[in-house]
């Protein structure tokens, strides 16, 4: 897999189907739909518990515009990603191209399937500091490797983003 | 966002056509002093968020230097938590919704 900017865009080529299969998840990963944990990661609280007021009006007033700006970013992605449709089947290598107009959405849905995925898998500050675990041998192992492996993505728009 | 510590005026008229009374000025019985009281924006720390990605957060929501922005980022790193502003309570709030947005872990607390 090849990551550079090209113009106006960040282009990842050489994508094998397995890299181009984990990018395809994104949107899905970013569900906390059915995880307690993951919803309440991703909708924190804005104070202590104690502060009922103010957080019963977070819920009231905030979180629905917390859901539609994380939702935007999903769909800035899904529509990117409609460029790997198609290769399903295909063992041929492909490219993705994210316009750099796009890299904040980006960066959302990563960080939006990040969390999901580790609350999901309740994965230990150890585990996923462990950056070498291998090799995939479950599905756990592979939540793994998609939360290490949207942080370099993510690594990447950074550093891009501070070039610009 | 809308909350319900604000200091409530209300007028209270009687529907008495001839003659106008003076208002009776009706106040929450809040002290000065509580209101005057600063809000904390906390951000606490989490394995996910990335420290560059927290950094950038930071610069682009308080308009903080990167060198102040990476300071506040270390000190959620190493002791968990950092007080990256104080003051009034409805900007302390749109801080937090902001650091929500980033998916930060952020809280307000009220200073005692």
């Amino acid at each position: 897999m090849d990551i550079c900017r090209e113009n106006d865009a960040l282009q990842i080529s050489d994508l094998d189907p397995f890299l181009a299969e984990l990018l395809r998840q994104i949107p899905a990963s970013t569900n906390p739909e059915g995880l307690p944990a993951a919803e309440q990661r991703i909708f924190s609280a804005p104070a202590d518990t104690k502060q009922k007021q103010l957080c019963s009006e977070w819920k009231t007033y905030v979180e629905p515009e917390l859901r539609r700006l994380f939702q935007s970013a999903t769909e800035t992605v899904t529509s990117d990603l409609a460029q790997l449709n198609g290769n399903e089947k295909s063992l041929r290598n492909c490219t993705l191209r994210i316009p750099l107009d796009h890299a904040d959405a980006w960066l959302n849905a990563l960080n939006q399937a990040r969390l999901v995925i580790a609350a999901k898998y309740a994965f230990t500050e150890s585990e996923l500091n462990d950056h070498y675990h291998s090799p995939v041998g479950s599905r756990r192992d592979l939540g793994l490797f998609q939360v290490n492996f949207y942080g370099f993505l993510q690594e990447f728009i950074l550093r891009e983003l501070d070039n610009n | 966002m809308a909350h319900g510590d604000s200091a409530l005026l209300i007028l209270n008229q009687k529907a008495v056509p001839t003659t106008v009374e003076k208002p009776t000025i009706e106040q929450e019985t809040k002290s000065e002093e509580e209101f005057d009281l600063p809000w904390h924006v906390v951000v606490h720390n989490d394995p996910i968020n990335l420290m560059t990605y927290v950094t950038m957060v930071f610069q682009r929501v308080f308009g903080y230097p990167r060198e102040k922005a990476e300071r506040h980022m270390l000190e959620v790193h190493h002791k968990g938590r950092s007080i990256l502003w104080s003051g009034v309570r409805e900007r302390a709030e749109l801080y937090v919704q902001q650091l929500h947005g980033y998916l930060l872990l952020a809280t307000l607390e009220k200073v005692s």
